[in-house]
């Protein structure tokens, strides 16, 4: 490669020539070569050999003296500093408006015109230079800092036991939460009714006429007022025939009565919900599939249903409904005493006099109506044993079931 | 009720069938059936055996040593019964066979080797007698299995009584032999009865003098030498639950477990004139098993020449009963008020198997069908009897016949599914009903036994023909019905919303009590049980008295709960009566209830902590506020001074308050209690606020903090009012930031907060507020702290 011009110097970003085989991949004019080697070297070696040191040589070491001084004092100081404000302070010392450099640069001014690159060059080599030896030692120290938080940190123990103070729901409204979703998305409106009725809606308006044996299977607690605590939610059937008319699908689930005496099996006041669908042409197949659906809903699995004749008077046909045991899947277990089959609610057609006494009209409408023991339902989800536990209070045993 | 398939088989033949198929197709169509036993299933190789010689034991006064002849062989038998004697026939149970007691092997009897066992009808399983050997009869072929000789193996099944209260013809036999019949679709048999005219002799006088009484039937028999019943018969009461009494007893009893239909037997001399009715006043009775019985104008007594001789449809006297010696009896077969019988006796406590049926209300049809069953059978057994008297037949209340007509179409939309005219007639006619069809068209006659409340209408029509055609064989279909959407009722979501932020924003759990008060858990905490409406035949008299306040009730729970945690809150959203409405119904109220109790908050905090929580649900809920106001206290249990009313538009909806000092001692001498209770139908009842949005100010507010001294007695209110009375616009809120209680004076700093949406406020406009709002207070007693 022969001479190669206009190469630009890195250092003074003049045009120079060069002699490539001398001087290899250098990119410095031969004054910055210099420069840069006698900034290396020392410019007391540097100037053996020369007669007559130049001024602009002597004024250069006088300035590499007092660079030299300083990046010596800075070292001193940077090795002293162990925290990010010790660093700071260290910053303005020396690149603060105040600071070495600032004294330095100020003499900037009296420095002939043809030195002014030089000098300017050489004050800011020094100021890169404490700029980056306090970058470095900033981002070590932070990172010392903060391995000494870490360090110093408390180890957590994730697995202690939390004291959770949680408010709890009756297991009764979580399961009748559950129920009555579904219901509602069976497009049924609920009900609600009261716990105090009449003689009216608990038997007459359901066909239980006086003297029927059904009143003394209620036993029923009657009241001082002529009134009496509901015997069972079918009490309510009248009331809101008479307040919808047909059609008609509505859930009412309420707490019932019954005077018993109580133990494990048996409570005197339990939960119920009672259905009842009314419309045009429903029939026995329409509620056996319902009571499929619903209850498939209610268990959330699918459900085998099998009815059986039962006797109420307020419905005809009456029927049992048995579901296929849940346990077993109807080999039998225990739980359904070996017959493979639970009996779960009764069921059945409205009975012509109780659509009657509720208004509706019996040529046009047909309808059916089941009951569901919300109270044996959420012994049944919650594997409840004694039946006493809903109603005793104990909130060892009530403020388990937290979340609706 | 037991039923023997021996006895159904009488009447419909049902064999090739496998048994346990049909009990559950009976089950499924008719009745639920409990339990299925097999008898005689444990007899083995017991055959008939005679006593060919008896030596006593030489070391036992008790035992005998038998050699006895089973026909194939003569068996040395060590034997113990008292009853043993030469040339008896008695059941022997050999070696290698088994017997209700387990397996027979051969054994070493105190010293003497035994082949077998001679048995009691205990021991077979078919009677309770273990008093002695059985006595077979003397001609029968020695070595014949005792199985063929006598029905020992029977399949009995349980069905469960409550499933047949409204079916009073499966009281019997007969009657479920006919739903047999019906599932099977095999022929029903007609019952053999006695069909003399009875034409004879002399009418025994019936008389009845009340209206309880259906229909009376009686008839005299004479000359009857046999007093024990044939051990078939036997075997068939005890496997149906009932014992072997005499042959007169056990024909009543046998024919009302094949009929339904009860009977009785007086001894015919001491019966020659009946007459049924209700006795003036009050008495005594002894009825047959012992027992004086109280009776009443209402008990429905059967009279023999004034003189009662049994409790009609429950049980006989004690004088008139039929005993060993008697030959002549006078039958009775009647029909009862199944009202009547039911009071009677459950007011005497005394349910018999008769009482059971005529609950049921029975067909009065078959008393004299009864009648001509029980002769035939005793005609049968002893043919040296004679009838002696005409029949005696008062037929007081006859049912109507119903019809009943009904077209497929109505059949078809009630059941949703297609079953043929062929099956709905075939159905019918073997469940005994009389059926014309034409086209589509039906007229159905119901038989009697069904006629007496059972079916009625057309709908219980259906239930007879799908329960026979099956609901396992329905094709099941969704409704046709139209989508209707439905919302939630505000009560019931708000119902929800007052559950939530109770459960999960304030911890509390919810509890359910029992809306009668419990007397003696008040009485622990001193609280008096208030008069209310009561429950008038509760078996415990101080629980009687419902509830008036949901309160009451909570507080024994949390002194129940004491040690369940420090700190806790209880509540319940359930039902009160308070007092009663203008037509004398109680006037039932939804009500919450809200117990808190705490260890580890001052009284006071808790207080406030309570008045913060209803205050939230109050915002929350209905997007305003309630009104706190002290007020009178209107339950003992309540403090006197920090009893609040929580009201809302100057109507009171409910209380907030801590307990009086006698009742929070007995609670808890360290906890604070405190409570609160709402009246939730008002609360419901209460309009839902729109939210208020205004663009808040731009301009800066400006706080103004006052610090006053508050006189004697006044209250925040009396401060708030000043200011709200003067309706500033520009006063946008007011907060108590400091309050100071040195015992001597009480102050309390508020600052109040101007803006306005248009301007920034300038200092003099506010000082004139304030300086109203100042000389306000001083009118009142209040004033700026010094």
């Amino acid at each position: 490669m022969g001479i190669s011009e206009n190469a630009r110097c890195k250092g003074c970003v003049d045009f120079f020539t060069t002699d490539s085989s001398k001087n290899a991949g250098n990119t410095l004019c031969i004054n910055e070569y210099f420069w840069t080697v006698w900034r290396k070297k020392g410019a007391q070696d540097l100037c053996i050999g020369f007669s007559e040191v130049p001024l602009f040589i002597e004024r250069t070491i006088q300035m590499n003296e007092n660079t030299k001084q300083l990046l010596a004092m800075f070292e001193e100081s940077l090795a002293k500093a162990d925290s990010s404000e010790s660093l700071e302070q260290l910053r303005v010392e020396f690149l603060g408006k105040k600071g070495h450099i600032a004294a330095l640069m100020s003499q900037l001014k009296s420095v002939p015109n043809e030195e002014k690159k030089a000098f300017g060059q050489a004050v800011n080599e020094v100021k890169q230079e404490i700029e980056k030896k306090l970058a470095d030692a900033h981002a070590d120290i932070v990172k010392k800092e903060e391995q000494k938080l870490i360090d110093s940190a408390e180890d957590y123990d994730v697995t202690l036991p939390m004291d959770i103070d949680m408010g709890s729901y009756h297991p009764i409204t979580v399961i009748q939460r559950e129920v009555e979703e579904i219901f509602r998305t069976m497009g049924f409106t609920i009900e609600d009714f009261s716990e105090i009725v009449d003689d009216f809606n608990c038997f007459e308006a359901l066909n239980i006429p006086k003297h029927h044996p059904a009143r003394d299977m209620q036993d029923t607690y009657y009241l001082s007022s002529g009134q009496l605590l509901k015997t069972h939610t079918s009490a309510a059937q009248n009331s809101i025939m008479k307040k919808y008319g047909a059609p008609l699908r509505a859930v009412f689930p309420g707490r019932c009565f019954r005077n018993e005496s109580t133990d494990a099996c048996h409570e005197n006041t339990f939960f119920q919900m009672e259905g009842i669908m009314i419309d045009e042409d429903i029939s026995i197949s329409n509620l056996i599939y319902f009571m499929k659906t619903m209850l498939s809903e209610v268990f959330g699995q699918d459900v085998n249903v099998r009815l059986r004749p039962g006797f109420f008077p307020f419905v005809e046909p009456g029927f049992e409904l048995d579901i296929q045991c849940l346990i077993c899947g109807g080999d039998g277990c225990p739980s359904c005493k070996n017959s493979g089959w639970l009996e779960l609610c009764p069921c059945g057609m409205i009975h012509p006099n109780v659509l009657n006494y509720g208004g509706i009209d019996t040529e046009k409408y047909t309808g059916f109506a089941f009951g569901l023991g919300l109270t044996r339902l959420a012994m049944m989800k919650y594997g409840i044993k004694d039946i006493r536990v809903l109603n005793s209070g104990n909130l060892k045993s009530l403020s388990q079931f937290i979340g609706k | 009720m037991f039923v023997s398939m021996n006895w159904i088989n009488e009447y419909v033949d049902l064999s090739g069938l496998d048994v346990e198929d049909i009990i559950h197709r009976f089950t499924l169509s008719t009745a639920e059936v409990e339990d299925i036993i097999y008898k005689g299933n444990d007899i083995e190789k017991v055959v008939a055996g005679k006593i060919v010689s008896i030596e006593n034991h030489p070391n036992s006064k008790k035992l005998h040593l038998l050699k006895v002849d089973v026909g194939s062989e003569v068996l040395d038998i060590v034997c113990g019964a008292p009853n043993v004697k030469l040339d008896m026939v008695v059941p022997v149970a050999m070696a290698g066979g088994r017997v209700c007691g387990g397996e027979i092997k051969k054994a070493v009897v105190a010293g003497y080797e035994s082949y077998g066992m001679c048995c009691s009808e205990s021991e077979l399983g078919i009677s309770d007698d273990h008093s002695g050997l059985m006595e077979l009869d003397g001609d029968i072929k020695l070595g014949t299995d005792i199985c063929d000789i006598f029905p020992v193996k029977d399949v009995i099944f349980e069905v469960d009584n409550k499933s047949l209260t409204n079916r009073p013809d499966l009281w019997g036999h007969y009657g479920i032999a006919r739903e047999f019949s019906a599932i099977t679709k095999r022929p029903l048999k007609p019952l053999s009865i006695d069909e003399s005219d009875y034409s004879e002799g002399e009418e025994i006088p019936v008389a009845i003098k009340s209206d309880y009484v259906y229909r009376y039937s009686a008839l005299r028999v004479k000359n009857i030498q046999k007093t024990v019943s044939p051990v078939d018969m036997r075997i068939r009461l005890f496997y149906c639950g009932m014992r072997g009494i005499n042959l007169l007893a056990d024909l009543t009893n046998y024919v009302m477990l094949e009929m339904g239909q009860p009977m009785h037997a007086f001894d015919g001399k001491k019966v020659d004139s009946i007459a049924v009715g209700t006795p003036d006043g009050k008495g005594t009775f002894t009825t047959l098993d012992g027992a004086e019985r109280e009776t009443d104008e209402n008990t429905l007594l059967i009279y023999n020449n004034d003189e009662p001789v049994a409790v009609a449809g429950i049980m006989g006297g004690l004088d008139s009963e039929i005993v060993g010696d008697t030959d002549s009896v006078v039958l009775e077969s009647a029909n009862f008020d199944g009202v009547c019988v039911r009071k009677t006796s459950s007011r005497l406590g005394l349910r018999t198997d008769a009482s059971m049926r005529y609950e049921k209300i029975l067909d009065p049809e078959m008393t004299v069908t009864a009648i001509r069953r029980l002769v035939k059978l005793l005609k049968d057994i002893d043919g040296g009897c004679e009838v002696v008297s005409k029949l005696a037949d008062v037929y007081n209340k006859k049912y109507p016949v119903i019809g009943l007509s009904f077209d497929k179409r109505y059949v078809d939309r009630y059941t949703g599914i297609d079953i043929s005219n062929g099956q709905i007639v075939e159905t019918l006619t073997a469940l005994g009903f009389g059926v014309k069809a034409e086209d589509n068209n039906f007229d159905v006659t119901v038989p009697s036994w069904r006629a007496t409340k059972d079916v009625t209408i057309k709908a219980d029509i259906i239930e007879e023909i799908t329960r026979i055609y099956g609901y396992d064989n329905f094709a099941i279909t969704t409704t046709k019905s139209a989508l209707k959407p439905i919302r939630a009722e505000a009560v019931k979501s708000e119902d929800a919303i007052v559950k939530d932020l109770l459960v999960n924003k304030f911890n509390l759990h919810e509890v359910h009590s029992y809306i009668w008060c419990d007397g003696k858990k008040y009485k622990k905490l001193g609280i008096e049980v208030e008069d209310n409406c009561r429950i008038l035949n509760i078996p415990t008299p101080e629980n009687g008295t419902i509830r008036n306040s949901m309160i009451p009730t909570l507080l024994t729970m949390a002194y129940e709960n004491k040690s369940y945690a420090p700190a806790f809150g209880i509540f319940e959203c359930g039902r009160v009566v308070d007092g009663y409405k203008e037509n004398g119904d109680c006037n039932e109220r939804r009500h919450l209830g809200i117990v808190m109790f705490d260890k580890t908050l001052s009284e006071k905090d808790l207080y406030f902590k309570v008045l913060n929580m209803l205050k939230f649900i109050f915002r929350d809920i209905k997007h305003d506020d309630a009104d706190f106001a002290k007020c009178e206290v209107t339950h003992a249990y309540q403090h006197p001074k920090n009893t609040a009313s929580v009201s809302y538009n100057g109507k009171k909806i409910g209380e907030m308050f801590t307990l009086h000092p006698m009742n929070a001692q007995k609670l808890d001498k360290n906890a604070a209690i405190v409570c609160a209770e709402i009246d939730l139908d008002d609360f419901f009842a209460i309009k839902v606020s729109d939210v208020q949005y205004s663009d808040p100010s731009k301009f800066p507010a400006i706080d103004y903090d006052l610090s006053l001294v508050l006189a004697e007695g006044k209250k925040y209110a009396d401060i708030k009012a000043t200011w709200e009375s003067k309706n500033i616009p520009e006063l946008t809120s007011a907060k108590v930031i400091d309050m100071f209680d040195d015992g001597t004076t009480k102050s309390i700093a508020v600052r109040l907060s101007f803006s306005a949406p248009d301007r920034t406020l300038a200092m003099d406009e506010i000082q004139a507020h304030i300086d109203a709002i100042l000389a306000s207070l001083g009118e009142i007693g209040i004033a700026l702290k010094q």
